[in-house]
């Protein structure tokens, strides 16, 4: 029994320990973000801000865009199915603008992020660790939240909202081309009621999540990539932990999230 | 500041004023006391002593696992000690926050192991990287300043290169390049002719006594290359199971009676450092696991 507890009680820690290191990389890169520069502890390194957030949006876009095409397709046949028993297949378009945006959109966007970006930037700091180049910024006075993890956050938190914007958008419209050639409705009644059913409130919400889900990918990423010891496996382990981790968080987080709006707006 | 750092440094040594020059050897730089540390409960470090002095060459050697490494990454700031002090320029490093301890890390330059070049960036951007972080020199200057840094190493013409394009040696010799770049008092060697050829292990040695004898720069070199350690060592200490065995001259280590030295020197492969690492006797062993199998054959 209190073997059991003991269990318990240490995976309980090991949980609250794990939160407490992301809410450090979180608040030093957030403190280095905007501190730092105003008070010339160290400049915000501008060129690689930029590389990453290329590599964030550019290059995940057209993978991003497939998976929400493919996904309003989808949606749009299986609320079709439902909807056409009760005779209101128009409804097609309010549902799948709405459910796009507020939650399939930073959803699905979050999770092609994580095993797009996340992974790569926990192998890349990972191998970092691991052939001593992080112990030489130290050595060399350069301190690796400013210097590896600010870029990689920062681009995520601008360029997050922007693709989970786009891939939004072409998952709306995967579902406007099953609606315009499967389901015998006018484009022009289409658009309208995608138009009409969709508030202020409902972007709003979306991309509110998509800040907070680019954070937390950013985030667990460097974590995992910084705390790597072992050598290649430990590179490995810390890859498949950062995309696993990820998005469970974002599933939680997603909850909160949604319960939190729900009950609020 | 410019124009100080825009002179080629001298490679030809001039004999300094000879009594400034014997005060200066004994300014004690950095003083470890009393040093313990454990990894995992496993003590590594069991009480280092060790000075280095101003411009002198100090060599750390020492088998795989006695710790070396571990010294110097205690003097670099970045492991924090169990017991015992670490001072740098007369600093408690570990006292140091991190603008501090920045400040001593500023005045010291380090070659890893691997040379642990940012592989990210061109063989230029990484020579050019401290002097862009740590000075507010214009882009011109720092471009002249990596030339030159890369010439001395012999390696001008790697500058457009991708640390991946580069032999092992070479990379060690841009990270030599970056360890001097903002002109430093100290530099420390991890290691730095292990898994190199005869040719290139006497090119970073001459580099290390060039950079002695031409800018003044006080190293501490951690190896286990003796040939190499006796080619550069002012003064050596030998370490073994996390404690300083000897210290002396190059001369005194040669002609040392002390075993454990004896032993390193000329790679014994029996001797006090012994060749089986059991703890446990081998007959007592093997006769417990015989008797375990027939207990549990017979069940006695």
């Amino acid at each position: 029994m209190s073997h059991a507890v003991g269990i318990i009680g240490r995976g309980f820690l090991g949980i609250l320990t794990y939160i407490g290191g992301l809410g450090y990389i979180l608040f030093d890169g957030l403190w280095w973000m905007v501190a730092g520069p105003i008070m010339r502890k160290g400049r915000l390194r501008g060129e690689e801000t930029f590389f990453q957030m290329v590599r964030l949006s550019f290059k995940s876009i057209g993978i991003v865009s497939l998976v929400l095409f493919f996904v309003g397709m989808i949606l749009a046949f299986q609320m079709a199915y439902v909807l056409k028993s009760l005779g209101v297949v128009k409804y097609v378009a309010d549902i799948i603008g709405i459910a796009m945006t507020r939650e399939m959109g930073p959803l699905l966007v979050g999770m092609v992020m994580t095993g797009y970006a996340g992974a790569s930037i926990a192998a890349e700091l990972g191998t970092m660790v691991v052939s001593e180049e992080v112990v030489a910024l130290e050595a060399g006075a350069l301190n690796p939240i400013r210097f590896l993890v600010v870029p990689r956050l920062l681009a995520a938190m601008i360029m997050m909202p922007l693709v989970v914007l786009i891939g939004t958008y072409v998952g709306i419209f995967g579902g406007f081309i099953v609606g315009v050639a499967f389901l015998d409705m006018d484009w022009y009644e289409y658009m309208t009621h995608t138009l009409d059913s969709l508030k202020a409130i409902d972007w709003l919400t979306g991309l509110i999540k998509a800040e907070i889900f680019g954070s937390l990918i950013a985030v667990v990423a460097c974590y995992e990539g910084l705390s790597v010891t072992g050598g290649a496996e430990g590179v490995g382990k810390a890859t498949t932990n950062a995309v696993t981790r990820s998005i469970v968080g974002i599933i939680i987080c997603d909850l909160v999230f949604t319960a939190l709006f729900f009950s609020l707006l | 500041m410019t124009t100080e750092v825009l002179q080629p440094p001298e490679s030809t040594s001039i004999p300094p004023d000879e009594t400034s020059s014997q005060k200066e050897l004994n300014e004690v730089v950095i003083r470890v006391e009393g040093l313990e540390k454990s990894f995992s409960d496993r003590p590594i470090l069991k009480g280092i002593n060790l000075e280095v002095r101003k411009g002198e060459t100090l060599v750390i050697m020492g088998g795989s696992g006695c710790g070396k490494s571990t010294v110097l990454r205690h003097m670099i700031g970045v492991l924090e000690p169990d017991q015992g002090t670490v001072e740098v320029f007369g600093q408690d490093v570990q006292e140091l926050h991190e603008d501090g301890l920045n400040s001593v890390r500023k005045r010291f330059g380090i070659l890893f192991q691997s040379g642990a070049l940012f592989n990210s960036m061109t063989v230029g951007d990484n020579v050019a990287l401290p002097l862009r972080e740590h000075t507010d020199l214009s882009d011109e200057i720092i471009n002249i300043m990596v030339k030159m840094k890369l010439e001395l190493v012999g390696l001008r013409e790697a500058e457009p290169l991708m640390p991946a394009q580069l032999s092992g040696g070479m990379k060690k010799r841009v990270g030599l390049a970056r360890a001097i770049a903002l002109d430093p008092e100290i530099v420390f060697y991890d290691e730095p002719t292990t898994g190199l050829d005869p040719i290139v292990t006497g090119v970073i040695d001459k580099l290390i006594n060039d950079f002695k004898h031409g800018m003044g720069i006080t190293s501490v070199v951690v190896t286990h290359d003796m040939n190499s350690a006796f080619r550069i060592a002012d003064r050596m200490v030998m370490l073994y199971d996390g404690r300083v065995v000897a210290q002396g001259t190059p001369e005194q280590i040669r002609n040392t009676d002390e075993p454990i030295v004896r032993q390193f020197i000329d790679g014994k492969p029996d001797g006090p450092i012994p060749l089986r690492l059991s703890k446990v006797d081998y007959e007592t062993d093997l006769i417990g696991l015989i008797r375990r199998e027939k207990a549990e054959r017979y069940g006695e």
